[in-house]
């Protein structure tokens, strides 16, 4: 079986991308190497949909920030993600410091990001009471959102393969040969061919760009530090909170996160280490005091959960091209913030580039665009829940009780995909709740054994080595 | 040579001083009771303890039924009591106190169910 | 909508004891909602000794102790009992709407009591630097998997915090035949009972290190190994005191938190530190007509004591419920 496209990588750039081309007759493969999609940077997401602003003006980030930001609110609606615009504030401290954003609004109406002002002390005090009074003014951008980025990718992945996509996870590329009339992919699951291939890989897209002989970039690993603040504070901020952003980084932020609990951070550390995910003390004492600065009311109490990602740095933009030595192979690298709101964008950028480069992109005559919303039990009246049960049992029976997550709920995600006690919570927010899975983890792990007919001793948090049991009785 | 305990016996816990010579207890002190001689007897020269534990189920709404010894076994009969229990596979509905093995490691303690089971 | 005398929510230790309590005291009307399949609560997984040596003065295991009352509850008709019912909502006019397989149903109250026991602080609640892989386990979430399901979450552990449930653990990984390396105890005493020190770590050798903590987690996947390092008097970390040790299991026993958040959304006054209802007599919550009691209440160290206190809130139940009545 020879492609049409083979794509490498399954984060929120690689789904996007696999989705895209689904509206085309072709032969589409979507190449993961982790157990699940998403489990790579895009876990780690904060989930933002920016609006543009802090962006050079000439630059891909800023161009595709501003349309992603467009499309992203249809392809939300066409996949039943919910998706919800809440505004940006760009604080500043100092009169000083207002000549700073009164630059950021300028590049930023360069790109076209609608709707900005320059909101006063006065408009601060009202419509963000908690914000510290030593702010003085703070640029506003209404068109920021924010969205859950791996349910995003798991949506995104669930309309492609309804669309023709095939999806196949284990798959760690080992090398790539290029032939004269197309690629043959080597991975940990097989050999894959390609006519046309797409390098999505985040942190190893450098590798995959040298594999194909089209490697001329390194990847940097930035490592980022969060902090989840408990739900109960949902009402700390109103919009997202940014300080005036520095070289390196758009700053320690205030945000809401599409679950509603209120996150800080994120550090920014250039590190070595690809799988360094390790949260240190440091960075919480520098979080926790950078974000005081916006809203002194947060205490080191409020913390209920915290971990950390990566963002691939390559550079200071997009890498996104074909590569005139490589005919065939298109670069999307270096897809740091802000990716995730110029996923939609970027997918489109990259149909173009494969249509230019002499791939025949033909409609199909039905591409199912929709995809039915998810139900989650915690987003819905109780008079759809009574609905819900009478028409299936299960879904009166809460195996989560801090998200309230039905058994339901859990078997149609392991239906979906979900193979790891990540994947359940990512997709459900079972073992995301107030008690972290105390009480509901041994269900799941019965669950999901039971569904794909595994002994409970192979259940993983996330993929092989991460097993939570070492033993059985039973089997003893 | 002297150990020093604190008596579990009732919520006094008394701190025991215990005089020890060849594996015996030859004096005492620091006891408000007889109690607390027998324990730091008992302690130093054979310690018993109840062992609780787990059984595997066979046709029964549960997976492990929960089973204690009904009286002390010695705390060096522990580990060897634990293999025992791990060969064990009980069915039939079952009630508190129910005995499992009767004599359990001929140590004259029987090993029983200790909830209810159907 | 059905209104009962009496709705309990939480059939443990705390629930049956306040549902036989207010039986005994005239409520002859009783609801009693209980999440998990069994009644008994978290009684059902405490497989060791130490339950009743005060109300029964017997030395009882958890599920003895639970089967005491689950013989009683089932022999008075008056108390009606609904398995696997999990409540989504409290509100202060003592309606509640709770789910069950195939269920949604919504009851109202002459009085209501929460019994809902309490949750274990978790490692995302206490900031342990390192990484987060499989191998975390609350000390609950072990005696659960090895009590009731018969799993072993792990072979060479270390349990942090020196509380009784930690104690508790150290011992039964022992008997199931994993390597318990240390408990870490961030104080300088334990706050667990004697009993336990000497039956759960003195026993079988266990090294306990008072005032140290653990800095940090190793490993990708799974848990490799622990940094602990000592403390001072103000719990800061001593620098030159750190050491490793290699394990695959860390057991976190930290603390218990009592589950209000029902009460919560219904408009009670909370302790924001404790989670623990704020009231001016005891068991009743700031809305008149419901009450509190066993953990959820107060978090308590012997279930003997939970017993007491939720006897008490039965009996206050029933006075209220009479009064309503007229």
């Amino acid at each position: 079986m020879i492609y049409d496209v083979a794509i490498i990588g399954a984060g929120v750039v690689g789904t996007s991308i696999a989705r895209e081309l689904s509206r085309y007759k072709l032969a589409i493969a979507l190449l993961e190497k982790e157990e699940e999609l998403s489990f790579g940077v895009s876990k780690s997401n904060s989930g933002i949909i920016h609006p543009g602003t802090q962006n050079p003006p000439n630059s891909l980030k800023g161009k595709l920030c501003v349309q992603g930001n467009i499309h992203m609110r249809k392809v939300a609606r066409e996949l039943g993600v919910d998706f919800k615009q809440v505004g940006e504030l760009i604080v500043c401290f100092s009169q000083e410091e207002i000549s700073g954003l009164l630059q950021l609004k300028k590049e930023a109406e360069m790109l076209r990001v609608p709707g900005l002002k320059i909101v006063d002390r006065k408009w601060l005090s009202i419509n963000e009471p908690n914000l510290n009074s030593a702010a003085v003014a703070a640029l506003y951008a209404p068109t920021a959102g924010i969205i859950s980025p791996y349910r995003l990718v798991y949506d995104l992945s669930e309309n492609a393969l309804n669309n023709g996509v095939e999806i196949f996870t284990h798959a760690k590329v080992q090398s790539i040969h290029v032939l004269p009339e197309r690629f043959e992919i080597v991975t940990s699951r097989g050999m894959f061919k390609s006519g046309y291939l797409i390098n999505a890989a985040g942190l190893y897209a450098d590798d995959i760009a040298r594999m194909a002989g089209a490697g001329d970039f390194t990847i940097k690993p930035r490592k980022g530090e969060e902090f989840i603040l408990d739900k109960k504070k949902e009402h700390l901020a109103n919009h997202l909170l940014f300080p005036l952003p520095s070289r390196n980084s758009k700053g320690v932020l205030v945000i809401k996160t599409a679950d509603g609990n209120p996150m800080i951070g994120p550090t920014a550390q250039d590190i070595e280490d690809k799988e360094d995910l390790s949260t240190s003390d440091e960075g919480l004492r520098k979080v926790l005091a950078s974000a005081q600065r916006l809203i002194p009311s947060i205490s080191e109490g409020d913390i209920i959960a915290y971990f950390a990602g990566l963002r691939p740095v390559a550079g200071d933009d997009f890498i996104i091209r074909a590569e005139d030595r490589v005919p065939g192979f298109v670069n999307v690298a270096g897809i740091q913030s802000p990716g995730l709101t110029s996923a939609p964008a970027i997918a489109l950028m990259v149909c173009d580039i494969l249509r230019k480069n002499g791939l025949v992109l033909k409609k199909k005559f039905l591409f199912r665009a929709h995809r039915a919303k998810t139900i989650h039990l915690f987003g819905i009246p109780f008079s759809r829940t009574r609905r819900l049960i009478a028409k299936d049992h299960s879904y009166g029976d809460i195996v989560c009780r801090c998200e309230m997550v039905s058994a339901k709920e859990v078997r149609d995600a392991i239906h979906r995909g979900a193979a790891t006690l990540d994947g359940i919570k990512f997709r459900t927010r079972a073992q995301s709740g107030r008690c972290h899975g105390s009480f509901c983890t041994t269900r799941l792990l019965k669950i999901l054994a039971g569904e794909t007919q595994a002994p409970v001793t192979s259940i993983t948090k996330r993929g092989k080595g991460s097993e939570l049991i070492k033993g059985d009785r039973e089997s003893a | 040579m002297i150990k020093k305990l604190t008596c579990i016996e009732c919520p006094k816990s008394c701190a025991l001083s215990i005089d020890i010579e060849n594996c015996r207890v030859v004096a005492l002190s620091g006891n408000q009771c007889p109690k607390g001689k027998d324990y730091a007897i008992t302690e130093i020269e054979n310690p018993m303890r109840i062992l609780t534990s787990a059984v595997l189920a066979k046709d029964l709404s549960v997976k492990m039924v929960p089973v204690r010894t009904d009286k002390a076994i010695p705390k060096s009969k522990l580990m060897e009591a634990m293999g025992q229990i791990r060969k064990i596979k009980v069915s039939g509905p079952l009630k508190a106190g129910d005995i499992l093995e009767e004599n359990f490691l001929g140590l004259g303690v029987n090993l029983i169910a200790a909830r209810q089971v159907l | 909508m059905r209104e009962r005398d009496l709705v309990i929510v939480g059939g443990g230790p705390a629930g049956m004891a306040a549902a036989i309590s207010a039986h005994e005291h005239g409520v002859r009307d009783i609801l009693l909602l209980e999440r998990d399949q069994f009644l008994g609560g978290i009684l059902n997984q405490c497989i060791h000794t130490g339950f009743g040596l005060t109300y029964f003065k017997e030395v009882l295991t958890g599920p003895e102790y639970a089967d005491r009352f689950i013989n009683k509850i089932n022999a008075v008709k008056e108390i009606e009992v609904s398995l696997k019912s999990f409540v989504v909502r409290l509100a202060a006019n003592k309606t509640l709407t709770y789910l069950k397989p195939g269920v949604l149903e919504g009851v109202g109250a002459k009085a209501v009591i929460m019994s809902t026991g309490c949750r274990e602080r978790t490692r995302e609640m206490v900031h342990i630097a390192g990484t987060r892989p499989a191998g975390i386990f609350s000390a609950g979430l072990a005696q659960k998997l090895i009590n009731i399901e018969g799993l072993l979450p792990g072979k060479e552990v270390v349990i942090v915090g020196s509380g009784d449930i930690g104690l508790i653990m150290a011992r039964r990984f022992v008997l199931e035949g994993a390597n318990v390396k240390a408990v870490v105890e961030i104080q300088k005493t334990s706050r667990g009972l004697v009993r336990n020190i000497v039956q759960c770590v003195e026993d079988f050798d266990i090294p306990l290190y008072f005032e140290h903590k653990i800095s940090r987690i190793h490993g990708k996947d799974r848990v490799e190994g622990l940094s602990v390092i000592k403390v001072d008097d103000d719990f800061n970390e001593i620098a030159g005191t750190a050491f490793e040790i290699a394990c695959d299991t860390v057991l976190i026993s930290v603390g218990l938190i009592p589950e209000n958040e029902l009460i919560e959304m219904a408009g009670a006054a909370i302790d924001k530190k404790t989670n623990s209802p704020i009231t001016d007599e005891l068991n009743k919550s700031s809305i008149p007509g419901i009450f509190v009691c066993g953990n959820a209440f107060k978090v308590y160290d012997l279930v003997d004591s939970v017993t007491k206190d939720s006897v008490l809130a039965g009996e206050l139940a029933a006075q209220y419920i009479k009064e309503c009545k007229g």
